[in-house]
């Protein structure tokens, strides 16, 4: 073969990723401008990168929490898109529109 | 042999929520008000099965029952039924009289009771889950009504939010301390040299994402939207039971596992605590809208309470604790007069619909400046004492500048208190006089009245009951 030097994946690149994970899902809430369902796409986002984390040091630290409290967050994950979905629903239903920019009837 | 009695009050909670879910569905006529009654009745119940219950940790050390989450879940559990009362009659004239709207409440409840007996991040994480989601549905419940439907999706958009950066911090624990436990936690910090940078940052975001579901700035930027477009009686228990469970959280997370890192924590919550108390009382000046007006008084009040955690010693916990419980009762006395505003059928929420109030309803307007003059912290009310409580221990503390600027920052909202006494007493009406008030209505404005007036004359209970939750918490 020749050429490919192995490299093993360390804790620091698992770390690396979710980090980057979370800082793109926190962006995409606050500078998403568009679309309602890029916020909910983002919140996943973040919660993959904690489950990466958990997992990542579950397997370093030789530990079986971190994996159950994966198990966790990925149920609560579901009942959360679903309730977050109901709700843009019926918004849609009342405003017509979904649109980031138009959801100020608030402020002040 | 695990020592499953200890979670009791969550067992029978749950289920008698999922009995009154499964009897509420059954019949084909509206079982709202019965449904309602239930949820008050399991409210009760559980308090009683809570003060009986022994003290010690399970399920591995998931769940601790001690003096802490006693005191804290009787208020969550008196806060949520004075909550569940309110809504019973505004449900009904606005066509909100569904029965998953009391079983969402009472999950809700649920939620905040597993939250403040958390003794590990996992338990402490399902809690607040279960007490979020049913409040962002909640929060939606008036879903014909575009600010109610805007309400829930901001609402919504920022608790998600919260909820990831409050896990990605867990995580973070997790990894550098190598448990999620508490107890375990607060013994490999024993030292607090050892801390590392990345446990740090782990703290960092826990204390972000805390920070959101207790609405301290910077992290309030939803409250006054929910607050303002929730219905009423949404508002009114979003204002009282979960703000009181966010706060026992958060002082229990700090207090316990992280209570050798208070140099590291105890500089950031002076400053969440500072600013809280400046917005609450400026933002709130020129406000039109009431709800929108006690969001940021809620703010402040967040603020105020800070201060007692940010001294990080015993008194100043008790303060905080103290604080909490007189916020809680003074708080859903003013929140059922905003409840009873309605003017010919319809639901009103401006200042200036109080005006001339004195002459219509005299008995509701004193209640409410009580509750006014009890928020600006004015002797002999029970707003005084709470702040004494919490100044007192800032200054043993030697946090003189957050001690001063507290005052003047009570000394500012007691402008816009005082318009809304002055509103009600010497301002002309302004069409047609408010509805007759409610029973229910009246009913917890007179317990929460009678509370605040007369806190004074026999303080001792409360104070000795948080005295032992604080002793339970930092052991």
């Amino acid at each position: 073969m020749g050429g490919i030097t192995e490299m093993a994946v360390s804790l620091a690149h698992f770390l690396t990723v979710s980090a980057i994970l979370l800082v793109l899902g926190v962006f995409g809430i606050f500078l998403n401008r568009k679309n309602v369902i890029v916020i909910l796409m983002s919140v996943e986002l973040i919660l993959l990168a904690v489950n990466l984390n958990l997992v990542a040091f579950s397997a370093a630290l030789g530990d079986l929490t971190g994996q159950v409290f994966t198990m966790f967050i990925l149920t609560v994950a579901a009942a959360e898109a679903a309730i977050g979905l109901a709700i843009v629903v019926i918004y849609f239903r009342n405003r017509g529109t979904i649109e980031v920019e138009d959801i100020s009837t608030l402020k002040g | 042999m695990m020592n499953w009695t200890l979670a009791l009050p969550e067992l029978v909670l749950a289920l008698c929520g999922l009995a009154i879910l499964g009897i509420g569905v059954l019949p084909k006529r509206n079982t709202f008000f019965p449904c309602a009654m239930a949820v008050v009745g399991a409210f009760l119940l559980t308090a009683v099965v809570t003060l009986g219950v022994p003290e010690g940790t399970a399920f591995g050390g998931q769940i601790a029952a001690d003096a802490f989450s006693r005191f804290a879940k009787v208020l969550i559990l008196l806060g949520a039924a004075a909550g569940v009362v309110l809504s019973i009659d505004f449900n009904a004239r606005e066509g909100l009289d569904r029965f998953e709207y009391p079983v969402l409440l009472l999950f809700a409840t649920l939620g905040m009771m597993v939250m403040v007996s958390a003794n590990d991040l996992m338990a402490l994480y399902i809690g607040l889950e279960l007490l979020s989601l049913s409040l962002y549905v909640v929060a939606a419940f008036n879903r014909d009504d575009e600010r109610s439907a805007e309400a829930g999706l901001k609402y919504f958009v920022l608790g998600a939010l919260a909820s990831g950066l409050l896990l990605y911090g867990s995580s973070l624990v997790y990894g550098f301390t190598g448990t999620t436990n508490f107890d375990s936690i607060a013994n490999a910090l024993s030292d607090p040299t050892k801390a590392s940078a990345g446990l740090i940052v782990g703290l960092v975001f826990v204390m972000v994402g805390l920070a959101f579901k207790i609405s301290a700035v910077p992290f309030h930027m939803w409250t006054p939207d929910v607050y303002e477009g929730a219905p009423t009686p949404v508002t009114a228990f979003f204002a009282a039971a979960p703000k009181v469970a966010a706060i026992a959280l958060f002082a229990r997370v700090l207090g316990g596992p992280f209570g050798d890192l208070a140099g590291q924590w105890q500089q950031v919550v002076v400053i969440i605590s500072l600013l809280s108390m400046v917005l609450g009382a400026f933002a709130a000046i020129g406000q039109e809208n009431i709800k929108r007006l006690m969001a940021y008084s809620s703010i402040g009040h967040v603020g105020f309470a800070l201060v007692g955690l940010a001294a990080a010693s015993e008194a100043g916990m008790r303060g905080l604790l103290v604080y909490m419980a007189i916020y809680l009762l003074m708080n859903l006395g003013a929140f059922a007069v905003l409840v009873a505003m309605r003017r010919q059928g319809r639901a009103v929420e401006q200042v200036r619909d109080l005006a001339g109030l004195a002459k219509t309803d005299l008995g509701m307007a004193v209640w409410m400046a009580i509750f006014m003059f009890s928020m600006a912290g004015i002797p002999p009310l029970a707003g005084f004492f709470g702040k004494m409580f919490v100044f007192k221990a800032a200054v043993d503390a030697g946090l003189w500048t957050l001690a001063i600027v507290g005052v003047l920052a009570s000394v500012v909202s007691a402008f816009y208190y005082l318009r809304i006494v002055k509103v009600m007493f010497f301002d002309e009406q302004v069409g047609a006089a408010l509805d007759p008030r409610p029973a229910t209505v009246s009913l917890v404005m007179t317990a929460s009245g009678l509370f605040t007036l007369l806190f004074f004359l026999y303080p001792a209970p409360l104070v000795a009951a948080a005295q032992a939750a604080v002793a339970a918490l930092l052991g």
